[in-house]
């Protein structure tokens, strides 16, 4: 099999996944676009772990330690994603502009902090 | 081109279609769901990789634990269920030139620079359960471990920031 299929195909899921970070407005879907990302670094480690042949099996390992760290962020991610929608009623990630160093108070956003 | 290449190739079709799918669904429940489609077709590749253990694992932990988790995030945010307009900011273009252009830079970089490497899928031991838990207990059990105290910091950590609130609540009545 060649490798440079899996890259190709891991190259065009990171850039799907920074597409998503970017462009998606709702907090659980950024997250979603995370975990493309996540997933395409993981198909890296594991094609170059079947190319090189690693007695080791440094690739596959590292694979499975990336989905570890992957369920923790998740997790995480949710948590916070859940208390900013208790404190601020909304998950829209360019309506939460608190720490936004240009144009603070626009109208429809939420009120700055005093 | 060998049956490898082309169970590969199909499974990256479906993969990459499903993944375009979820960054443009305009139903956040559709999203989570085709999801779960790519995730699947990535296990499928995993598996056309010779990395069982991981294909069920990312079966396991990926489609049965995340896009779980993510649907209940979806859920407990009051996400409208039907289809609605604003799941896209407004710098949707700024977004895919971006996307477009790290793709293109990582996809031109390491192809061309492995243009030539060719897997033998099937020289290559298979990483099953016995190989997996071989490389990980005798090789890595130090990072194993404090993998293991990461994911118990993560679950203090996301019972500590979502039940704040109750804690304050419940402190008043306390008195």
């Amino acid at each position: 099999m060649h490798l440079s299929l899996a890259l190709g195909l891991s190259a065009l899921l990171f850039g799907l996944g920074v597409y998503g970070v970017l462009a998606r407005r709702n907090a659980v879907a950024v997250l979603m676009a995370v975990e493309l990302m996540l997933n395409a670094a993981n198909l890296d480690l594991v094609a170059f772990d079947a190319w090189f042949k690693d007695q080791l099996h440094s690739g596959q390992v590292f694979a499975l330690f990336v989905i570890v760290v992957a369920a923790a962020e998740v997790g995480v991610g949710l948590a916070i994603v859940l208390s900013v929608f208790r404190l601020r009623d909304t998950i829209a990630v360019d309506r939460l502009r608190m720490l936004a160093d240009r144009d603070p108070v626009r109208v429809g956003d939420t009120e700055p902090v005093p | 081109m060998t049956g490898a290449d082309v169970v590969f190739g199909l499974l990256g079709v479906v993969c990459f279609a499903s993944g375009v799918l979820v960054v443009t669904a305009r139903n956040l429940i559709h999203a989570a769901l085709w999801l779960v489609v790519c995730f699947g077709a990535l296990a499928g590749c995993y598996l056309v990789l010779t990395a069982e253990f991981v294909a069920w694992v990312q079966v396991l932990i990926y489609i049965g634990a995340v896009v779980v988790l993510m649907l209940f995030g979806a859920m407990l945010t009051r996400t409208p269920i039907g289809p609605v307009q604003d799941l896209d900011s407004g710098n949707r273009p700024v977004a895919a030139l971006a996307g477009l252009a790290t793709a293109g830079l990582l996809g031109v970089l390491v192809v061309d620079a492995f243009r030539a490497a060719y897997v033998d899928v099937h020289g290559t031991a298979v990483g099953d359960g016995h190989v997996m838990g071989t490389a990980i207990f005798r090789y890595y059990v130090l990072p194993f471990e404090i993998a293991s105290v990461l994911l118990l910091a993560a679950l203090v950590g996301a019972i500590v920031l979502t039940g704040q609130r109750r804690a304050n609540q419940a402190a008043p009545g306390e008195h």
